[in-house]
């Protein structure tokens, strides 16, 4: 409790510092930056915590292994969507250091899809892997789950900033345009696994949907300008 | 009085030691007679429900705890997620209620729910409880099997089938605001399935009245088919010459068939039901032909490969 009202309101004064210091978010200093980015850290643990926290007080209902299953896919989707809104905010509201956090995010995303990958192999299976093997070859859902996990651990492997030199810009951003197709199957994952209602699966291809959408918008403008 | 060793009790239900002596030696004194004649006439009061144990289908399985059977639920008319009917149904009225048996029978009838609860004797009997999602539980229900009521309203020829309609009522059941199943939700049995001694009519577990989440006031519960094959909160049973339509067939017609009965060879359309995890247990555990009934109810499908049956 100590803890947790601390952390809170340190968060409150690093907002504070950042919005009144500045008066701007278009230009933020490095160190500003630097204290955006722990916010975000904590924040983003914040999933994670719940969990470990309802864990340790036995309070994750009648079914554990669904509960977490569900929670980390959640997430996992969730930091991809957020990832792929950093450069369509940016575009919007000329805010450059939104950029800073891209990495971070896109790590995020895939800690929880890694999360969740680890549940399934261990909690729900238990290292049966002819039962996997066969999921995920009958299974359309897992088969198209497990695909978007694959492809994200090369966009992870290559975050670092001595890869992204190595492969050279262009290069690193033709590879981690994989993203948009780790994306594009993980709604598709969630759409298929539902039983019947597609409240939520719909929610994320509309998100999915737009921020591809205004990628599309804002290509097609480059090029009828040129 | 049964003891579960799963059920909470609260301090408030406790008797104080001197109190259950004094209260034993009032009742000595008074006699059984006299105790007849003072017992309120209904066999419920306070939520409990008392009932015989049945001998044959006492499972010496682990009783699922009785919080997980009341918290974690496929209700959708109170919501999708599996905690939305727990906190949902505490608006359901179940009192008063009545169930109209008609179609293809010579006495239709309309039946109240006290005139239910005293039809036959009741019964408590633990039964697994497969759900369709493979997941599973064991369940102390209280009832009567269904053919005791079948018999009362004597099916005509035509009666081939039988159609459970739930209750439809938004106001009450606020996940029917959302068009996710066709309302009412229908469920149907062939009548032989209807008939066998299995087959209960449901108004009670873990020795109380049936908590609204779990289908209150009165359901029905087919042990050997996938847990949505066992309506809830019914309010109609309609014997019928042609195989009813059920919600589930109207939703996924490629996903849930008419006959669904527990088989760890025919995979559901996106899961594998080879295995089935019980609520309580980490490792999955095997899921059996016809959820364990096989010896009672193979004869029903008798003749024909039980994989055939979808
Ligand atoms: C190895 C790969 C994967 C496997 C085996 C897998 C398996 C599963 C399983 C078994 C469920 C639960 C289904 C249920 O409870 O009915 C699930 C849910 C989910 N998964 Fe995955 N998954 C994989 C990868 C991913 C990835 C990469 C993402 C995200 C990009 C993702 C996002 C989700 C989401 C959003 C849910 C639903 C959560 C909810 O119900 O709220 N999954 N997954």
């Amino acid at each position: 409790m100590v803890m947790r009202k601390k952390l809170l309101s340190y968060m409150r004064a690093q907002i504070s510092i950042a919005i009144f210091d500045k008066m701007s978010f278009k230009n933020l200093s490095d160190k500003v930056i630097a204290r955006v980015k722990i916010i975000v850290f904590l924040l983003a643990f914040m999933p994670l915590d719940k969990l470990l926290l309802y864990a340790y007080l036995n309070n994750l209902g009648a079914n554990p292994i669904e509960k977490i299953t569900r929670v980390t896919g959640y997430w996992a989707l969730f930091f991809l969507l957020i990832t792929l809104a950093i450069t369509p905010i940016r575009r919007l509201t000329k805010w450059l250091w939104v950029m800073r956090l891209r990495r971070m995010l896109g790590l995020f995303a895939f800690f929880y899809g890694f999360l969740h990958f680890l549940t399934y192999l261990i909690l729900d299976q238990f290292f049966d892997c002819e039962a996997i093997l066969k999921d995920i070859i009958k299974r359309p859902y897992i088969t198209i789950g497990f695909f978007a996990f694959v492809l994200m651990i090369p966009l992870a492997i290559t975050s670092t900033d001595s890869l992204i030199r190595r492969l050279g810009g262009k290069r690193w951003r033709f590879l981690h345009r994989l993203v948009y197709l780790t994306a594009i199957a993980g709604v598709i994952h969630y759409w298929w696994l539902v039983k019947k209602d597609l409240t939520e699966p719909i929610i994320f291809a509309v998100v999915l949907t737009t921020l591809l959408g205004v990628r599309v918008f804002y290509g097609l403008k480059s090029i009828y300008k040129v | 009085m049964k003891y579960y060793k799963n059920k909470p009790i609260s301090s408030s239900e406790i008797t104080p030691s001197y109190l259950f002596y004094a209260r034993r030696k009032f009742m000595q004194l008074v006699g059984g007679a006299t105790l007849a004649a003072i017992m309120p006439s209904t066999v419920w009061a306070n939520d409990k429900l008392s009932a015989s144990q049945n001998v044959t289908y006492n499972l010496k399985d682990e009783l699922t705890p009785y919080k997980d059977v009341t918290s974690y639920n496929n209700f959708y008319e109170f919501g999708t997620s599996k905690e939305d009917p727990a906190e949902n149904a505490k608006g359901l009225k179940t009192r008063p209620w009545s169930i109209v048996v008609d179609g293809e029978v010579k006495k239709p009838k309309t039946f109240d729910i006290e005139e239910l609860l005293k039809m036959a004797p009741l019964e408590e009997r633990i039964y697994r409880f497969r759900c369709v999602e493979a997941w599973s539980m064991v369940i102390p229900w209280i009832g009567f099997p269904l053919n005791e009521l079948i018999k009362q309203v004597e099916p005509t020829g035509n009666a081939k089938f039988v159609e459970f309609i739930s209750l439809h009522d938004q106001e009450q059941m606020p996940g029917q605001k959302s068009s996710v199943l066709e309302w009412p939700y229908r469920e149907g049995l062939r009548i032989d399935e209807a008939m066998h001694p299995l087959t209960l009519l449901t108004m009670g577990l873990y020795g109380e009245l049936l908590p609204n989440q779990n289908g209150a006031p009165v359901r029905v519960v087919v042990p050997w088919k996938y847990g949505f094959k066992s309506p809830k909160s019914i309010v109609r049973i309609r014997f019928t010459e042609s195989q009813p339509v059920s919600s589930w067939m109207q939703a996924g017609p490629n996903e849930y068939g008419f006959y669904s009965n527990v088989n760890p060879d025919i995979d559901h359309a996106r899961w594998s039901q080879a295995k089935e995890r019980r609520i309580g247990e980490f490792f999955k555990r095997k899921t059996l032909l016809l959820n364990g009934y096989a010896e009672e109810v193979a004869q029903l499908y008798a003749g024909t490969d039980i994989n055939s049956y979808f």
